[in-house]
């Protein structure tokens, strides 16, 4: 028997190994799908999935879109610069909304830590976090563990190092609690500003220096540099921060070991990043878009129809009928 | 029509089933087992005999294929692929002649995925040449509701034309749900509802064996 993943994917924190296995090993097979002439099984048919993006995305929006066209879910798109939001509706009306023209699941980008959380007790639909605030982006931590866990064989005892801006990164929160566990060790690094005050609570080493992060680590996993943000004096110049935390080629060529280099995009290139790298034969860049809609499609197949919930309040209304 | 050839079933003495009669048309070897209390699993192939059967059908594949130009063995996960890749290296043998050989895993196409509980796990599916134009055999282990095989025959459909699609069943156990009906069976067996068959392939189970549980009256 597997362990049910339960109503709702909200992070992975209160995930159990064994469940996030299984996304895994459901996600594995879900590859194949997207390689066929025809890129398209019926096992969603008649579900409707709504995204309800309140933040800006494309790659995650689009992934998440795919995923759910190669099920056969029927999707519908709420973007809120053309929705009642803008109006002054709450989260929750317009979720109750969508769910009175009766919809099953519902993915959802927030700017709010906990949005999707506060949504899934309130709504009887499957929720979807597709990144909340500065909270978690479960999915995205799932893809990057597939992307590793496809290299490597197994995650235990590897040593994944998130370099960059972990302070406001939902997706080094979602890879610190899925990878640790898996059994990998995790470590951050980038410049204490942009660390969490109470980074030693998540149980992960620090590297001041990107050189020691490279030493010591089998993968990094390159956030990006979130530059929206920069105006509050996180660090001095972009070009300090690529000369002091940017991967580059020449650091890398100092690795005792070949380093796998994943990055959750969009890319700047030349800051966190160079060009020579993030084309170079150590990333796996794309590997990581290309496992992302594997996995949403193994979350959604996992989730679908997973409410007991609402099959009860169907039936009711059946028997009331 | 292929000439009929006889095969006669292997004799096989379990305990206290009666084994071998008759059997009903020569390619459908016949095993007759009286309905009665049974709770302890039946011994319906040993290891020879599920040996000697996969041979035949192997043989009557290629025969009922015109030979082994066009032909694909499909194996449905899990012990159809097993089954498939013994039919086609006993094939390779025989004719001298490599069959290419696939697996199908028909999870996604289900049609009770919306009220079976915990969701099956999902295997793998490998069918990484184009199917177009080609005699197709499915090959799996238990035939019975025939709903894997309309869902594999679905599946299937994604992937290209086939001029042909066959069905190859180690064990047919009756009960059939839909009208679906396999050209290559090794043994067909009459196990009602509440009843099993269990194929175990050396492969996955450490042995080669096939049995089968009646359920008792009142079950």
């Amino acid at each position: 028997m597997s362990a049910p993943l339960g109503k709702d994917l909200l992070g992975l924190e209160h995930l159990s190994a064994e469940q996030i296995t299984l996304i895994l090993d459901t996600a594995e097979p879900l590859r194949e799908i997207s390689e066929r002439a025809i890129k398209k099984v019926p096992t969603l048919r008649g579900a409707t999935v709504v995204n309800l993006f309140f933040e800006a995305s494309t790659r995650t929006r689009i992934s998440f879109e795919f995923a759910e066209k190669r099920m056969s879910a029927d999707t519908v798109n709420v973007a809120t610069s053309a929705s009642s939001v803008i109006k002054g509706e709450t989260l929750v009306d317009t979720a109750k909304n969508l769910e009175a023209m009766k919809i099953d699941m519902v993915v959802i980008r927030h700017a709010s830590s906990g949005a999707a959380r506060f949504l899934a007790e309130r709504i009887e639909s499957n929720v979807i976090n597709a990144g909340d605030g500065t909270h978690e982006h479960p999915t995205q931590g799932l893809l990057d563990m597939l992307t590793l866990r496809r290299r490597f064989g197994t995650l235990a005892g590897k040593r994944i190092c998130i370099v960059g801006d972990v302070l406001h990164s939902r997706v080094a929160r979602s890879n610190i609690w899925g990878l640790t566990k898996l059994g990998a060790e995790v470590a951050v690094c980038g410049p204490r500003s942009l660390l969490p005050t109470a980074i030693a609570e998540f149980g992960v080493q620090v590297f001041d220096r990107v050189e020691q992060a490279i030493e010591w680590a089998d993968a990094l996993n390159v956030l990006r540099l979130q530059l929206e943000r920069m105006t509050a004096g996180y660090i001095p110049s972009l070009r300090e921060y690529n000369r002091v935390f940017g991967i580059t080629r020449e650091r890398l060529d100092r690795a005792p070991r070949d380093i796998l280099i994943m990055h959750p995009g969009p890319m700047n290139r030349g800051v966190e990043i160079d060009s020579e790298v993030a084309d170079g034969p150590h990333s796996v860049i794309l590997d990581q878009v290309t496992n992302g809609v594997a996995v949403r499609m193994a979350v959604l197949y996992l989730l679908a129809g997973n409410a007991p919930a609402l099959a009860e309040a169907a039936r009711k209304t059946t028997a009331d009928d | 029509m292929p000439p009929a050839v006889s095969h006669p079933s292997p004799p096989l003495h379990a305990e206290g089933v009666f084994v071998g009669a008759a059997p009903l048309s020569n390619r459908m070897p016949w095993t007759h087992i009286p309905r009665r209390m049974a709770t302890a699993p039946t011994v319906v192939l040993n290891a020879r005999a599920l040996e000697r059967t996969v041979a035949r059908m192997a043989d009557e594949i290629v025969e009922r294929a015109d030979g082994t130009e066009q032909l694909v063995l499909v194996g449905i996960q899990r012990r159809g692929v097993q089954l498939a890749d013994r039919i086609a290296h006993l094939i390779t043998q025989r004719e001298n002649a490599a069959v290419p050989r696939g697996a199908l895993d028909i999870t996604l196409y289900r049609d009770d995925l919306q009220t079976v509980g915990p969701r099956p796990i999902v295997g793998k599916t490998v069918i990484p040449w184009s199917i177009d134009g080609k005699t197709l055999c499915i090959v799996d282990d238990v035939l019975y509701t025939g709903r894997t095989i309309r869902a594999a025959l679905d599946e299937l459909a994604d992937f290209g034309r086939p001029a042909r699609i066959m069905l190859a069943v180690l064990v047919d156990r009756g009960g059939r749900e839909l009208p679906i009906h396999a050209d290559v069976v090794g043994r067909t067996v009459d196990v009602p509802r509440g009843g099993r068959v269990d194929v175990f392939v050396s492969e996955l189970d450490g042995r080669d064996e096939v049995t089968m549980v009646i359920a008792g009256e009142g079950t």
